[in-house]
């Protein structure tokens, strides 16, 4: 008898457990959901969404240069990470010699686990000086803090996680594919780009999206190196704002409306957030 | 016939070398990284910085790093049992095609997804303001648990399905329940896996600073109760950043928070090793 209350109870214990996190996804959504939206239907969604100045002392809260912002360093992101970030994983799965493999493939899981301070700090000595440096040659002037420098770190950081589901989705190919093309005369290159790339294909896309899910997402990193200028940016070397350092930025000092302002830039984050993750499960499933 | 062959080869050619080059680049920004913020660091590790209280003289990390070992420490408290719990009910439990798995897989996934600034405000709304807990070691720890649970029950529930069914059919076959089989067969068996996600975990929270600004607070005290307002190290390593005041120390903060990464990196790598040989 007292067995099968033991097994019931922990039954019972292990459901609840299972169960923290639902809780944890509601309370996040009505905690945020509750602080953010009646800031949003004060200041008028429009308002909020499309305005272009964002000036806390004069009751401006329009926060479209950030969304622009935050869409503009994602972008960049995307553009320098995501061609060297498959490349990498195909010359992981398909060119590296093991003994290179058991040094780069750490290397990699290492690359994803450097915080995002150092990131950016990395940022702030390294790449900011460089971006001034060689802007400077083409007689342009700026500090340095821009959205190419957001979108270089942010294309680093995005790197090991690109990297690792690419490879594991080029892996999860038949070899017979592969050996396919090799048997109707195509060279190693060729079956590899041609034949196994167009069947990862879904994989690939899904690693994308993760990237995308992880810039969009970063803070820290980005507030140490994109200047921080609540503006629309007119090219890549302005400096922009992102959506998360706008919270970061302000929450320390920020009261009333100009607090829920922010709060309510936060449900904006977590609305694009939430799409991209169900087009992630979505993609998935797909290829699953 | 010499020709067509060597135009044929373009391809080949511009596609290897392209591959070849982006692994280059990769390799190349990662040492560059590790390379630079060590050359400029090492040279900076000073008995000062290790000083047991904090002040603008000396800029010491130690109060810093031990308030991260509490924070890990608390983190691990709640999200461990809690990840490794509902891992063991998904894998163990739940009947197939259930819906409630699915469902929680969806909310897990979702909750990985989820930016650790999002986590802070929610930790700031919730724990902070809601619960009453002001800015405190309890009000982080609890937020960054929430942070790095999806990270513990994946990895569990890797581990769990990786354990052989005839091992739960012998328990079964001898007798035991599902209760004695899960704890004295298979949690052993996967627990190096676990192991494993748990030490992942503790790097995720290691260099965290998003969740914990408005959640821990900055203050640069060794903690004295869990109520108390601190900064882990990555906390720490952003002001002196920040600041721009103290910029040979924040090199050697970032020294030192790259070897705790770089040690829990190995540790998490050597466990996980050691499960694909057997």
């Amino acid at each position: 008898m007292m067995k099968q209350y033991r097994e019931a109870i922990m039954r019972g214990v292990f459901l609840l457990a299972a169960c923290v996190s639902i809780l944890a996804v509601a309370l996040i959504c009505v905690f945020l959901f509750a602080n953010g939206i009646p800031a949003m239907l004060k200041i008028g969604i429009d308002e909020f969404l499309l305005g272009e100045i964002w000036r806390p002392g004069n009751n401006l809260y329009g926060i479209f240069s950030m969304i622009l912002g935050s869409i503009g360093v994602t972008a960049g992101a995307i553009f320098i990470g995501v061609p060297i970030g498959i490349l990498t994983a195909i010359f992981m799965a398909k060119f590296c010699p093991l003994g290179i493999y058991r040094i780069l493939k750490p290397a990699i899981d290492l690359m994803a686990g450097i915080p995002s301070v150092v990131y950016g700090f990395f940022g702030m000595v390294m790449i900011i000086p460089t971006v001034r440096t060689i802007a400077g040659w083409f007689n342009i002037y700026t500090d340095g803090s821009t959205m190419l420098t957001a979108s270089i770190l942010l294309g680093m950081m995005i790197l090991p996680t690109i990297i690792s589901v690419s490879e594991s989705s080029i892996r999860a190919v038949p070899e017979s594919y592969y050996e396919g093309g090799l048997a109707l005369g195509a060279s190693h290159e060729r079956s590899v780009f041609f034949t196994i790339l167009p069947a990862a294909k879904s994989g690939i896309l899904a690693a994308v999206i993760l990237g995308i899910g992880r810039a969009i997402g970063e803070t820290m990193a980005v507030i140490m190196v994109s200047g921080n200028q609540p503006r629309i940016p007119n090219g890549i070397l302005s400096g922009v704002r992102t959506m998360t350092a706008n919270i970061v930025l302000e929450m320390g000092y920020a009261a009333d409306l100009h607090r829920e302002a922010l709060i309510a830039t936060a449900v904006v984050l977590f609305i694009f957030i939430l799409l991209i993750n169900v087009a992630f499960s979505l993609l998935k499933r797909r290829s699953e | 016939m010499m020709k067509e062959e060597k135009n044929k080869d373009y391809l080949s050619s511009l596609l290897r070398i392209s591959v070849y080059a982006a692994a280059a680049i990769t390799s190349i920004a990662l040492l560059l990284l590790i390379g630079y913020i060590l050359l400029k660091g090492i040279p900076h590790i000073t008995p000062e910085l290790f000083a047991w209280e904090y002040n603008s003289e000396n800029v010491s990390l130690l109060p810093a790093l031990l308030n991260t070992l509490f924070m890990v420490a608390l983190a691990l408290c709640i999200a461990a049992p809690l990840g490794i719990f509902a891992a063991i009910y998904l894998v163990e439990y739940a009947k197939r095609g259930n819906k409630l798995v699915e469902f929680v897989r969806l909310t897990a996934e979702t909750l990985s997804g989820i930016p650790s600034i999002v986590y802070g405000l929610f930790g700031m709304l919730f724990f902070v303001g809601a619960l009453g807990w002001e800015l405190s070691l309890l009000s982080g720890s609890f937020t960054v648990a929430i942070m790095i649970l999806p990270i513990i029950m994946r990895t569990t529930e890797e581990a769990l399905k990786s354990v052989p069914d005839s091992y739960r059919e012998g328990s079964f076959g001898l007798g035991a329940g599902a209760l004695r089989t899960v704890f004295r067969i298979v949690l052993p068996s996967a627990m190096p896996g676990i192991l494993a996600g748990v030490i992942l975990a503790t790097g995720r929270i290691v260099g965290e600073t998003a969740a914990l600004i408005y959640t821990a607070g900055t203050v640069a005290k060794l903690a004295d109760s869990v109520f108390s307002s601190t900064r882990t190290l990555a906390v720490h390593m952003y002001m002196l950043a920040n600041e721009g005041l103290h910029i040979e120390q924040a090199y050697a903060t970032a020294v030192i928070l790259l070897i705790i990464v770089i040690a829990i990196n190995w540790v998490s790598g050597t466990i996980a090793g050691r499960i694909k040989k057997g």
